[in-house]
């Protein structure tokens, strides 16, 4: 493992602990407002001070690190899974499966996603809790996020299937299953991990942008996207107003950073 | 973010700021879009109204700071005593921007205009008292008197809408009797207002109105780089601001900010009472009782959403009518106070119970609801904000839900399908005829409860019958009477929770003389004839 790689790791394990052990790190819940300080400069009991409504800062960016930092990497794991099972059986099957998968494919990809996730999230219940509607939200990224990874799993399954140890496997009498679960699924790994990491950081971005139009998790729940819309108030120009940016932005450079070579070369 | 690279723009471009220069005698603003129509009998956008406001000449004008009628292209007007009909006198020797002589031929032109349905004039409805078109009489060639087929209440203040057009110029709509006519418009980009050169007011002293020669109205739909025009001097006023860019330009350019106080817009938040709604029965039941909508109203912690969301720029809000309505508002109404025992009390009285730290109905059901607001809109998103932990003291849990604007419609005007909603209300008409569309329990717009085929309540049907007697009624104290009534049913039984009434910001360049913004649109330019600006460039400041 490169020095910047491991480096990466790091930074995401600080990251990832500092958000799970963030009752420690502030003492504040994310959602209660301290109406005598809005928009109060950092100091000892708020570190980074408080948002417009008075909530401290660092006790929403470090749950919301942990909403991200947990949610996407889920939803990317589960967009991966359908990817792995709609591009291998178009790959594998062939023929009339294949063509089938791919124009379903393609018309997922000239769907656009931003106005989808708009309208599918205009059809969800409404009553559901601010822990469930974050849930829909990666859900919802997930659903809609398969399309890319499973054109790329189906051409790399393609090529396993017609390389010559799947030829020859099949020749000495190995059945079908057999050479998919033997063969064809462990040489996939290293495409199925790629996409994975690289959903990951398309997912955390998805979702800063859905938050950006006030379209992520409802209140009182805090999100990147949800923070970065701080940015558009005067607050903003207090310098630790930009730290859910810089978050952010870290994240993303580390989980790109983090991505072993080889899956970046295949 | 978007601000942090305005900031950039600005500290990059704040050397460069000076040498925007403008050309003399011209004021400059910004319109959000193109005016849909320069035809001043289909305005039906803000854009196309400050377009009219500026070039169009009306019979009767309502003074945006006194809110009283004053002559206009009318010298004087009597209605009859049935408020059927009324009669203009009208101001001689006026002519058209071409030159064109204004005459009673063309009030009579403008009004056939006006009422024929093939026009669909948005100005025409609130005079459609009755299916017969109104009569109209040129008598002389400066008088002309209307007669409707029905009363019409309010008529004169309707007339402040109807700018004159001409029947017999060359120019048709292009021929204003306006301060200003349009003299270049280019699409997208701006459009360039000239002095009209015949137009009839004088100052006192005799001088020319109005003073300033040219309006340059450039279109901008975005709002921060209308702020950083208004900083770098590129423009002189922003009608209305935000409280967030308020506060921000009240540390920047204190002398260029003017909060005039209580405006006509509210924020308002109202529980879904359609029977065919698709919400189970026990969540109907409580949000038709007014109990439990007057105990939710005294949860809501006005001052704070006062304070903190609109930085004190905004008041506590006492019913439908705002004070910036002189004649309107009804001064005996006090808003809902924050009272957390007495939204207790009103509970426990309805059968709801503490359990724990949730609040639930006889039945046992924990009280849990949602509200939908539009998404995008940062003050209503605060505001749901802080009423959500405000409804926690109380035991209920409120789900907030921002929605894209188009899927919001339709749950509150066709699906049916929501709990609450959290909007904001403009009542730009100030008389209350304009709001019967709201009121009537058999009006669309009766949003708690729309289209009834007969009143759901008494008090609903009461509201009916005091509605349509003010709309009836000439006599301006009887028709103040029982809107009052109305005012204050609505206060008792909540179907709307008046939240907050902003304040009327404003913006203009200390540079701009005799500006005096009123709280009606258009707030910072209602006294354009008289606004005066300095006979120097942005090289002299």
């Amino acid at each position: 493992m490169k020095r910047p790689q491991l480096l990466a790791i790091s930074t995401l394990a600080v990251l990832f602990g500092a958000a799970i052990l963030s009752g420690l790190i502030s003492a504040n819940p994310h959602s209660t407002q301290y109406r005598e300080l809005p928009g109060a400069r950092p100091s000892a009991a708020f570190l980074l001070g408080t948002d417009e409504l008075g909530r401290d800062r660092l006790g929403r960016l470090l749950f919301a690190t942990r909403i991200s930092l947990l949610l996407a990497p889920a939803a990317a794991l589960a967009a991966t899974l359908l990817a792995m099972i709609v591009g291998g059986i178009a790959g594998y099957f062939g023929g009339f499966w294949d063509r089938c998968t791919v124009r379903i494919i393609d018309l997922m990809l000239s769907l656009p996603w931003l106005f989808l996730l708009l309208a599918a999230r205009a059809l969800l219940p409404l009553n559901a809790p601010p822990a469930a509607s974050l849930i829909i939200t990666y859900g919802l990224l997930a659903a809609l996020g398969w399309a890319g990874p499973a054109r790329v799993i189906r051409a790399g399954t393609r090529k396993l299937c017609q390389s010559d140890f799947t030829l020859q496997a099949s020749a000495l009498g190995c059945g079908r299953f057999r050479i998919l679960w033997r063969h064809v699924l462990p040489n996939l790994q290293p495409i199925l991990l790629a996409q994975l990491w690289t959903t990951i950081p398309v997912f955390i971005l998805a979702e800063a942008n859905l938050g950006l139009l006030g379209l992520s998790a409802s209140e009182p729940f805090p999100t990147w996207g949800n923070l970065l819309r701080d940015l558009q108030s005067p607050f903003s120009l207090q310098p630790e107003a930009f730290a859910p940016l810089a978050v952010v932005m870290l994240s993303v450079a580390c989980l790109k950073l983090a991505m072993p070579h080889q899956e970046l070369h295949t | 973010m978007k601000r942090f690279f305005i900031l950039l723009a600005m500290l990059g471009l704040s050397s460069a700021g000076a040498r925007g220069a403008q050309a003399p005698n011209e004021l400059r603003f910004c319109l959000r879009a193109d005016p849909k129509t320069f035809d001043p009998l289909l305005v039906d956008d803000d854009n196309s109204e400050t377009v009219r406001y500026l070039t169009g000449g009306v019979l009767i004008r309502i003074n945006r700071k006194t809110q009283q009628l004053e002559p206009d292209l009318a010298t004087s007007w009597n209605v009859d005593g049935q408020g059927r009909g009324i009669t203009f006198h009208l101001r001689p020797n006026v002519k058209f921007s071409d030159g064109t002589p204004f005459s009673a031929e063309d009030v009579a032109f403008t009004m056939k205009r006006l009422m024929d349905p093939e026009t669909h004039s948005p100005a025409a409805d609130p005079f459609r008292s009755s299916e017969v078109p109104p009569r109209i009489t040129v008598s002389s060639p400066l008088t002309v008197s209307i007669l409707f087929g029905a009363p019409v209440a309010g008529m004169e203040r309707l007339f402040d809408q109807v700018a004159i057009v001409s029947a017999k110029s060359p120019q048709k709509i292009a021929a204003v009797l306006g301060s200003y006519f349009v003299a270049e418009y280019k699409a997208g980009s701006e459009i360039l207002l000239s002095r009209n050169p015949n137009y009839w007011k004088v100052g006192t002293h005799g001088e020319r109105l109005p003073i300033i020669e040219r309006i340059r109205l450039e279109i901008q739909q975005n709002r921060d780089i209308e702020l950083v025009k208004f900083r770098r001097g590129e423009i002189d006023l922003i009608n209305s601001v935000d409280a967030d860019t308020f506060d921000e330009l009240t540390r920047l350019m204190p002398r260029s900010v003017l909060d005039a106080g209580a405006s006509l817009e509210s924020e308002m938040m109202w529980f879904n009472q359609v029977p065919s709604s698709p919400l189970p029965p026990y969540k109907q039941a409580w949000f038709r009782s007014a109990g439990f909508r007057r105990a939710v109203s005294e949860a809501i912690n006005r001052a704070d959403i006062c304070r903190i969301v609109y930085r004190g720029h905004a008041r506590p809000a006492e019913g439908p009518i705002s004070p910036a309505n002189q004649f309107w508002f009804n001064a005996a109404l006090k808003p809902h106070p924050y009272d957390i025992g007495s939204a207790r009390r009103r509970l426990e009285a309805e059968g709801f119970r503490l359990r724990g730290a949730t609040l639930c109905d006889r039945e046992g059901h924990a009280v849990e609801f949602s509200v939908i607001t539009n998404a995008g809109n940062r003050n209503r998103e605060r505001i749901a904000a802080m009423v959500q932990q405000d409804l926690q003291a109380i035991g209920i849990r409120l789900n907030v839900v921002t929605l894209d604007f188009p899927s919001l419609i339709e749950r509150i005007a066709k699906t049916f399908n929501y709990e609450s909603c959290l909007l904001g209300l403009s009542n730009l008409d100030l008389d209350p005829s304009a709001q019967m569309n709201v009121w009537l329990s058999s009006a669309a717009n009766h949003q708690w409860n729309p289209n009834q085929k007969q009143p759901a309540t008494a008090w609903e049907a009461e509201i009916d019958k005091l509605m349509r007697a003010q709309a009836s009624d000439i006599r301006p104290e009887v028709r103040k009477r029982a809107f009052d009534r109305v005012q204050q049913i609505v206060s008792d039984e909540a179907p709307f929770l008046y939240l907050i009434t902003r304040n009327s910001l404003t913006a203009i360049s200390p540079e701009i003389q005799n500006a005096s913004p009123a709280v009606l649109t258009p707030q910072a330019f209602w006294n354009i004839d008289w606004l005066r600006k300095p006979m120097f460039t942005a090289e002299n400041r």
